[in-house]
């Protein structure tokens, strides 16, 4: 079924899921949390390398700007202004066999999961015909269409709930100058 | 575009999930655990875009928008309530928040 047309797309596939892979391993295994916050960059790189292979050139544009320029910023932001360079002790454990039972959970849902791709055939929708995806180009305009007619009230609502998430993080990052009493004085 | 099949990267995608999932389930610091929500929410984003991509549908990239929209909102509140509780606590370990007072 892997024929050589595939070739030019396999390499594509390979160095994302390459980088994918070797990212979120990273993220999971190394100790200091700037390091995990690069690996993290690095894995979404690789997604955005996915998304441009399927024809999602907007979402990989965004997956750059958003992801590894805002929020991965925010992190080591956060991560260099608290001082962490917490070891974390991974071998401590306060709950008995949690990494066992957790590594059983997680590989028993994701062979489910594959399992259930190989085995049923449930990608058989019809192709849609209303909000084609224009193929081999990017979908810039598609998918500005669909933001800003089908999905509009959605596309309000998460500009309240921005307006909402900065509001909040002011809320709860303010140091608090009333109270004298609690202040822990690093 | 020569393009590999869909269950490639559904198989990928599924492989991120996993690994974040048991990320997110045995770390204790709140910054990791956070990271391991991005790894879970990327294999989601991966996974509508590549059914966009096999049913010929743009709504999987326009929910893929709204996801990353409600994660950079996430984020944001959940690393404000990091910052405020490392202020009382002078941790960031999940382990050492056992009681809802402030």
């Amino acid at each position: 079924m892997i024929a050589v047309a595939y070739t030019q797309g396999a390499v594509v596939f390979a160095t994302s899921a390459l980088l994918i892979l070797i990212g979120a391993l990273g993220v999971i295994s190394v100790r200091n949390p700037v390091h995990a916050a690069l690996c993290l960059i690095m894995t979404l790189f690789g997604v955005a390398v996915a998304f441009v292979a399927q024809s999602a050139d907007f979402l990989a544009a965004v997956q750059i700007i958003v992801y590894a320029g805002a929020i991965v910023v925010l992190f080591l932001f956060v991560i260099m202004f608290l001082g962490v360079d917490s070891r974390e002790h991974v071998h401590f454990e306060p709950l008995v066999g949690q990494r066992a039972f957790a590594g059983v959970g997680v590989a028993l849902t994701v062979a489910g999961l594959i399992t259930l791709m190989a085995r049923s055939h449930w990608v058989t929708g019809a192709v849609s015909v209303s909000s084609k995806l224009s193929n081999g180009s990017g979908n810039v305009k598609e998918l500005g269409t669909a933001v800003f007619t089908t999905y509009l009230f959605a596309f309000e609502a998460t500009s309240a709930l921005l307006v909402i998430a900065v509001v909040g993080a002011v809320l709860l990052a303010r140091r608090e100058r009333s109270t004298t009493s609690e202040e822990v004085s690093q | 575009m020569n393009n590999v099949p869909a269950a490639w990267y559904l198989v990928l995608a599924a492989l991120l999930f996993g690994i974040g999932a048991f990320g997110f389930l045995t770390h204790r610091s709140a910054l990791i655990m956070f990271m391991c929500i991005e790894l879970m929410l990327n294999a989601v984003n991966l996974t509508f875009v590549t059914f966009a991509r096999t049913l010929s549908d743009i709504s999987g990239q326009a929910i893929v928008f709204f996801v990353m929209v409600v994660a950079a909102a996430e984020v944001t509140v959940g690393l404000g309530i990091v910052v405020s509780v490392f202020r009382r606590r002078s941790s960031t370990s999940v382990d050492e928040l056992s009681e809802m007072k402030g």
